[in-house]
């Protein structure tokens, strides 16, 4: 049995290819510790309550809600953040399509894509605009009209099936 | 031309994508300490005492602050707000104390164990009771607090600003109107709901100087109010902004900026932060303004209007602060953008027991469109008329005068009927609007008119400078900031234009520092590219000037011989002499070293030319100029549930010249989006004690993704021709229209007329008679 | 930011997880048993539980079970609501669970925590309480198995399994849920009806303080030789409980809602169904 007792204990986090140990109370988030811990503040706290979707990150290539998740639940895991897609084909995208405004809630939106991305090429399937929808449904944005979200996601999608 | 019109992606594109965009709470300090706020469990009461003994005693707590620290009272215009309650709570939420430590656990651990005790007072809940005799009052002795500038108290009454329009000859104008429509509508307050929380630091230096990092628009007020209310010289005020994640006029209101210099001043000047969580963003902090309004209008059997009698109660909350300037800027534009000769009106800021209110997208136009819009479609089935043919037939124009009676002319008004005629085109209008499908669903269509001018202050002013490099590319400072309005791409094409380069070489500061750049008013009210593209404009001329001056020196001409193109400055006629900026941007560097002329720093600035408002008849200049538009909206109706689909929405706008062509389409659609969020589901809900039951995302829902309709945005573009290259401001402009159009559309389909918002399906059920029994089908 | 410190255990098996919250119990602890965590992690935030010790149970095998027992379907306790939406295997399970809270949620909450939330909905409940399902719970004394009917937990009791007969998890069935406005929202109204081949069972969540199955009603809806709509309103004659009034929605609203859906639910259903 993993036991953590005691105010503050050490996990190991794999994050964006680089293996951090950490001490960590068991009460902190994962949002929290990749923020202040590891400076990592791509990942945004717009609610921290489930609710918004900025604080998306990949955990093993799924989409979690970083405010939801126990940093120690994390342990050994494999972590993507915002700053570990750099260079990637869905940032572009974004830029392009003028996927946003103000920014705030592009990390979670880039994140929660990238998952989408992977698990569509992965499973071959093919990501109709309520595939895309039912995954995106979990960010909020407030800026944009979303259309222009869409247009960034549906066009990396569009380009995966053509290779 | 070069780069005005094109559609430049945002400079700070890859920043934002890639996670590095820094935000107010995205830069760790070691050794900061966490302001945590306690705050009031009741809309109404008296604090009785408060006992912070035991979060005191908690380790690592430093410091804790409560009303009676601070006791210097703010306010826009009427000071009536104290930073932390002092004595009494007014709203649900309200900041009570603030609990500094060491990091966040513990001011949420410590903040826990302040104990307050209250006596419950009785609340106020909604605008028109609080203006019943004998409604408690909020404030006992409003016409004592200290005002800055135009602002009118009602003394006895919970009314924090009375003002006044009386345009023409009302009562002729009433008698001479055949047809007369009456309508009441009304909405609660709701809230901006940005998805960056409101976040201030302070931090105290021993010499005085004073650091404030916030998630502002509006930094300059921030220096500006430190002086007013805590008598700090504005150059020992430095605020610094960087990016903000979204405003929407939610950060144009200074307060938490307040109680983080508190917080900093009760531990010795060390550096606080004071952030909310969403929960206390949406309530505590100051929220979206809720109105009451009655519309009386008259016209003509053919449908001219002959007069309106206009009442505004808004619901401003506990204080007045900006709703005391929204009751202006909501009166200014009164009678949307129609002729109506004769025009009674009257905007009060209203005191509630609700969060008090401040600037939202559109500054009190979303919610007097809504009325007036709603008005004229009640007008319309009166007179038998087309909703569009009314408003084309009574659209305002140049040669005629606004409510505060300002004198339209070809440039400071856009073209209305030309908007309302392409938004016909676009809606294919002539095709029906309303029509109903085998299934049983109906599908309507409904439109609304508006206009809006900025009522700023009437110092309200831009400020820009323009720094060479060696390269020849230049580095542009403005005091506007980067909320996500694209504005500061628009400024670098409106300075590459000037300066005949390509905008790649213009480089933009994100961050804003008061200390060095120069002051612009605040980033609001669609604004800042009209005001600092102007300054720029000047900056771009005086550094041109510069260039020439340099050129002309080493090429022996006079500078009025001088051209300049592709980022060269050459002798008229003769294209071979001359420079490229990078030779001459520093001074001209002879082959022996001498060098002659001097670096090159443009310098610019513009200042709106308004002038108050007469306190009785409303009369004077509110805004320089005025952007215009129609929109619509397409719905398909369920007659049985009364859910509906918003199938399409559109918007023709006249913001002048577009200078950034897609960044102005998402504008609008971003704008459209939330018009259309705010009118299909917003809305704060209150327990009986005017507590908010919906304080958090869960809740308070806001539009997802998936949910938007199809959207149509197309552009009239009348030059204003003080603007920077012709442009007016189109920030707001999207969501103006969205929710007297949709209310509009519904109405047709549901065949009652709908006048509150949100337009939520359980509403337009009951208005629909449903209820009252339990066996309704 | 959950203010308040906890222990955090990971315990490997359905046992170890039992003794240990009986130890941390004995020792005047206050444990609580941590799945998908959404709740603890949202209600500690506000305050509104605090606990000093957490014992995470998706990693203990018996909780992530999923698949075929002989002429039954197990689903173990820890399954995040995506994965038994996409295991395909019980379609009207998918369907509920494929509209509870948002995709990314979907991935963190869990069916046991679902079904053992404190939130009045509970949506998950529902096609085990139509299929008469069986839950495996472990206490100190082992396994027992407890009808989904009767499934109330006592503190220190773990919810390991759900067992579904695989022949009820085939039968034609409907859902329908109708929120305020829009689609990621608590429900005004849950409905889920099966046709076991004999009558029509019927179930729902939003409607009353907690979500049911109610035998009386099917009664009504399949009382022979009677037109659909007389039988719909006998059956709303016959709601166990008062209509909540909140504000998702008024009573009347959801009173008409849900009379609405079982109309359509039920002309789906008698007209084939899934
Ligand atoms: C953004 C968001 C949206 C939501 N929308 C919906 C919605 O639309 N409909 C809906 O029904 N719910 C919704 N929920 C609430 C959700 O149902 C609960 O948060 C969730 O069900 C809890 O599941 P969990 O696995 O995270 O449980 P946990 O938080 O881990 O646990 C919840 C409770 O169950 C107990 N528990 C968990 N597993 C077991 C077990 N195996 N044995 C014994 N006790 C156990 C825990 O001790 C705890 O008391 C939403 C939640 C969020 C965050
Ligand atoms: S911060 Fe995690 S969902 Fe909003
Ligand atoms: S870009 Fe501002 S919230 Fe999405």
């Amino acid at each position: 049995m993993k036991e953590f007792t005691g105010r503050r204990y050490g996990v190991r986090l794999h994050v964006n290819h680089e293996t951090h140990t950490l001490h960590v109370r068991a009460a902190d988030t994962l949002l929290h510790v990749l923020r202040d811990q590891l400076g990592l503040t791509g990942t945004k706290a717009g609610c921290e309550n489930g609710d918004c979707g900025s604080c998306t990150v990949l955990v093993n290539g799924t989409p979690l809600n970083a405010c939801l998740t126990l940093a120690v639940e994390a342990h050994e895991q494999p972590v993507t953040t915002v700053e570990g897609l750099r260079g990637s084909e869905i940032q572009k995208s974004f830029v392009e399509h003028w996927a946003f405004q103000c920014g705030f809630c592009t990390p979670g939106f880039i994140c929660n894509a990238q998952g989408l991305i992977d698990y569509v090429r992965a499973e071959h399937r093919h990501a109709d605009d309520e595939l895309i929808k039912e995954w995106l449904q979990s960010n909020l944005c407030r800026c944009t009209s979303y259309h222009e979200i869409h247009a960034a996601v549906k066009s990396v999608l569009d380009d995966g099936e053509e290779c | 031309m070069e780069s005005v019109g094109k559609s430049v992606p945002r400079k700070e594109s890859f920043d934002k994508v890639e996670g590095r965009a820094k935000y107010t709470r995205d830069l760790r300090l070691a050794g900061m300490l966490h302001g945590k706020l306690v705050t009031s469990p009741h809309a109404h009461a008296k604090i009785r005492s408060i006992d912070a003994a035991a979060a005191a005693a908690v380790p690592g707590v430093r410091g804790i602050v409560t009303g009676a620290d601070c006791q210097e009272l703010t306010g826009e215009l009427l000071a009536d707000r104290p930073v932390l309650a002092y004595r009494k709570v007014r709203y649900y939420g309200e900041p009570v104390a603030v609990v500094i430590a060491d990091d966040e656990q513990t001011a949420w651990r410590a903040a826990g164990l302040v104990h307050v005790e209250y006596e419950v007072l009785p609340v106020v809940s909604s605008p028109s009771r609080a203006l019943l005799p004998g409604a408690p009052l909020l404030h006992e002795e409003v016409e004592k607090y200290k005002r800055y500038g135009d602002v009118y108290p009602v003394p006895g009454m919970n009314i924090g600003n009375h003002l006044k329009i009386r345009k023409g000859d009302f009562q002729s104008g009433w008698e001479a109107g055949v047809v007369k429509v009456e309508c009441y509508t009304a909405f609660r307050p709701s809230d901006h709901i940005a998805m960056e929380p409101r976040a201030a630091r302070a931090e105290i230096l021993p010499d005085g100087e004073v650091h404030i990092r916030a998630s502002t628009q509006a930094p300059y007020v921030i220096k500006r109010f430190m002086e007013r209310y805590f008598g700090l010289d504005p150059g020992q005020v430095v605020v610094h902004v960087p990016f903000v994640g979204g405003g929407f006029g939610a950060k144009g209101a200074v307060q938490l900026e307040f109680i983080a210099y508190c917080a900093s001043r009760a531990v010795g000047g060390r550096l606080v932060e004071v952030s909310n969580s969403r929960e206390e963003d949406m309530i505590s902090s100051p929220c979206h303004i809720g109105l009451e309004a009655q519309i009386k209008m008259a016209a003509t059997p053919d449908g001219r209007l002959t007069a309106a009698q206009i009442t505004l109660l808004w619901d401003g909350g506990a204080y007045a602060d900006m709703a005391a300037v929204m009751a202006k800027a909501g009166i200014d534009d009164c009678t949307g953008p129609y002729r109506i000769p004769n025009v009674w009106a009257d905007s009060l800021a209203v005191y509630t027991n609700h969060t008090y209110a401040t600037s939202f997208r559109g500054f009190a136009h979303p919610e007097v469109t809504f009325a007036i819009e709603r008005t004229m479609d009640l007008l319309a089935k009166k007179l038998g008329m087309d909703p569009i043919a009314l408003r084309l037939l009574n659209a305002i124009g140049p040669g005629e005068t606004t409510p505060t009676q300002v004198l339209l002319d070809e440039s400071n008004i856009g073209n209305v009927p030309a908007c309302i005629l392409r938004l016909r085109e676009l809606m294919d209008w002539e095709s029906g609007q309303r029509v109903v499908l085998p299934n049983g669903r109906i599908r309507t269509k409904g439109i609304a008119a508006l206009w809006k001018t900025s009522s700023t202050p009437t110092d309200a002013g831009a400020g820009a400078v323009l720094i060479f490099n060696k390269s020849g590319s230049v580095n542009l400072m403005t005091g506007v900031v980067e909320i996500g309005q694209g504005t500061k791409t628009a400024l670098a094409q409106i300075a590459a234009e000037r300066l005949t380069i390509d905008p790649s070489l213009v480089h933009v500061s994100f961050e804003v520092n008061t200390k060095t750049n120069p002051e612009h008013w605040k980033t609001v009210a669609s604004s800042s590219t009209m005001m600092a593209g102007r300054a720029i404009l000047e900056a771009a001329d005086d550094a041109i000037r510069q260039l020439k001056y340099n050129a002309a020196l080493v090429l022996q001409v006079s500078p009025d011989e001088l051209e300049l193109a592709e980022g060269r400055v050459f002798v008229r006629g003769n294209p071979q002499r001359g420079f490229l900026f990078r030779e001459i941007a520093m001074g001209y560097e002879s082959e022996n070293g001498l060098t002659v002329g001097k670096q090159v720093i443009g310098r610019g600035s513009y200042i709106v030319k308004l002038t108050r408002l007469d306190p009785e008849t409303g009369d004077g200049r509110p805004g320089p100029q005025w952007s215009v538009a129609a929109q619509g909206v397409e719905v398909e109706f369920d007659p049985v549930e009364c859910r509906y689909q918003v199938l399409r929405a559109y918007t023709v706008i006249d913001g002048g010249v577009i200078v950034n062509h897609r960044g102005a389409v998402t504008q609008m659609m971003g704008g459209m989006s939330m018009g259309l969020s705010w009118a299909t589901r917003e809305s704060f809900l209150y327990d009986n004690q005017e507590r908010v039951l919906n304080p958090q995302l869960r809740f308070y829902k806001i539009t997802h993704f998936g949910e938007n309709p199809d959207m149509v945005v197309d552009f009239v573009q009348t030059p204003y021709h003080e603007g920077p290259y012709g442009a007016r401001g189109i920030g707001e402009y999207g969501t103006i229209g969205m929710a007297g159009a949709l209310a509009n559309a519904l109405s047709v389909a549901a065949g009652v007329e709908l006048f509150q918002l949100p337009l939520l399906p359980e509403t337009i059920w009951r208005a629909r008679g449903g209820g009252s029994v339990h066996d309704p089908v | 930011m959950i203010p308040f410190d906890f222990d955090y255990y990971r315990p490997d098996s359905v046992g170890q997880a039992v003794e240990l919250y009986a130890r941390l119990r004995a020792e005047g602890r206050n444990p609580i048993y941590f799945s998908g965590g959404t709740e603890i992690i949202t209600f500690g935030r506000l305050g509104q539980l605090v606990t000093d010790a957490v014992l995470d149970i998706k990693s203990i095998p018996e909780l992530g079970a999923l698949g075929r027992s002989g002429d039954h379907l197990v689903f173990g306790a820890g399954l995040t609501l995506n994965a038994v939406a996409e295991s395909g295997l019980f379609p009207l399970l998918g369907d509920v669970a494929r509209h509870t809270a948002d995709h990314t949620t979907r991935n963190k909450i869990t069916l046991g925590g679902n079904l053992c939330a404190s939130i009045p909905y509970r949506e998950t409940v529902l096609p085990f309480l139509l299929t008469d399902s069986y839950a495996v719970v472990a206490g100190r004394q082992g396994n027992a198995w407890v009808s989904m009917h009767e499934l109330r937990l006592a503190p220190g009791e773990l919810l390991v399994q759900i067992w579904t007969e695989q022949s009820a998890a085939r039968w034609p069935s409907v859902t329908i849920k109708k929120t305020k406005q829009d689609e990621v929202d608590y429900p005004l109204v849950r409905l889920a009806l099966v046709h076991d081949g004999r009558g029509v069972r019927a179930a729902f969540s939003g409607v009353c303080e907690a979500p049911f199955r109610s035998w009386d009603m099917e009664d009504a809806l399949n009382t022979p030789g009677v037109p659909l709509e007389t039988r719909i309103a006998e059956a709303l004659r016959r709601l166990p409980g008062q209509v909540i009034d909140d504000q998702l929605g008024s009573a009347d609203y959801r009173y008409y809602l849900l009379h609405h859906s079982l109309r359509e639910g039920m002309s789906a259903l008698e007209g084939g169904g899934r």
